[in-house]
């Protein structure tokens, strides 16, 4: 297993997880939301063949109210 | 007459943007939406746990308003994070449109301008239209210019402070030197009056958020803005009288009645 940073909480996956399938065991699977890793931008277009690895740090964000 | 804002292309009726933060509840944020008359609000991005739906009703419903969407960069500290939030935001909002904000100081949230200047380069660079929330400095906003701005929105003062506009004498000669940059005042006015003041010296827009969310009845305020800004508006068209220090009488002296010499 590794574990990796989702939204500044740790959690463990299997190694070479990809991104797509990694968001669908978090609960993101419905999409409306965009990431992030290690303060990179990742687009929705990459996200199955983007694996995560150890100490990956992983922000993915939806929307809200702002000003 | 037509009197539409123009910003990056595109045109709006309403000279109002309006954040969609800080409301006691989605259904009060959509009432004030609509009672502001606005063709632009401003949103943002978070980390949220999955379960946490609080989000998708605001999301919802300023979807269903119709309005066009102005994402955030809100919160961040550097030109890297700035950056990154953009994109995150071009890709879920489908827009290209970002209103950039690098926090400089965490007292007073002021803009980090070397920041903004830099981010808005590489941004503009980018593809993205960007929309700087900024100070009321000439040369910053200058400099943004340079790099590709179109629109400036310098701040009235600092975000939430309701204060209005703390610095005149700047907020002047930033209409003066730059009569054709539209330019949004954006953050720190606290009532309709001074949104009038605002617009009446010839700024092209509002953006706020905090004084009609926390207002006592959100969807009132919203529309007490919207008037404010549009009786500012017209006076600005219509030409404002030049200031005098002597009395000078409205009514004709000529034929006065019980008049002697």
């Amino acid at each position: 297993m590794i574990t990796l940073s989702l939204n500044n909480e740790k959690v463990s996956l299997e190694p070479e997880t990809p991104l797509s399938l990694a968001l669908e065991q978090w609960g993101f699977g419905e999409g409306n939301v965009a990431v992030a890793i290690n303060g990179e931008f990742v687009p929705r277009s990459r996200y199955a063949e983007q694996r995560l690895v150890d100490n990956d740090e992983v922000d993915v964000v939806k929307p809200v109210g702002g000003g | 007459m037509s009197d539409e804002l123009t910003l990056y292309g595109k045109s709006f009726s309403s000279r109002f943007l309006l954040g969609t933060a800080l409301y006691a509840s989605p259904q009060i944020m959509r009432d004030a939406i609509t009672a502001s008359r606005c063709d632009i609000v401003t949103l943002g991005l978070r980390r949220q746990n999955p379960a946490n739906r609080d989000g998708d009703a605001i999301w919802q419903y300023i979807q269903q308003s119709g309005c066009t969407l102005l994402p955030n960069t809100a919160g961040c500290r550097s030109v890297k994070e700035a950056v990154t939030l953009a994109e995150m935001s071009r890709e879920l909002f489908d827009t290209d449109w970002i209103k950039l904000e690098v926090v400089g100081d965490d007292y007073n949230l002021q803009p980090d301008p070397f920041g903004l200047v830099e981010a808005a380069d590489i941004l503009i660079k980018k593809g993205f239209a960007v929309l700087p929330y900024c100070t009321d400095d000439l040369i910053l906003c200058k400099r943004l210019l340079d790099v590709g701005c179109q629109v400036i929105m310098p701040w009235g003062s600092p975000i939430g402070t309701g204060q209005g506009l703390l610095n005149r004498y700047n907020l002047r000669t930033l209409r003066e030197r730059l009569p054709d940059t539209p330019m949004i005042i954006d953050a720190g006015l606290g009532a309709p009056s001074q949104a009038t003041e605002a617009m009446e010296m010839g700024f092209d827009g509002i953006l706020l958020n905090t004084a009609v969310a926390k207002a006592i009845n959100p969807p009132l305020m919203a529309e007490a803005f919207a008037d404010g800004i549009d009786a500012g508006r017209k006076a600005f068209r219509a030409g404002l009288m030049q200031k005098r220090q002597t009395a000078s009488p409205s009514t004709p002296t000529i034929g006065q009645p019980f008049w002697h010499q």
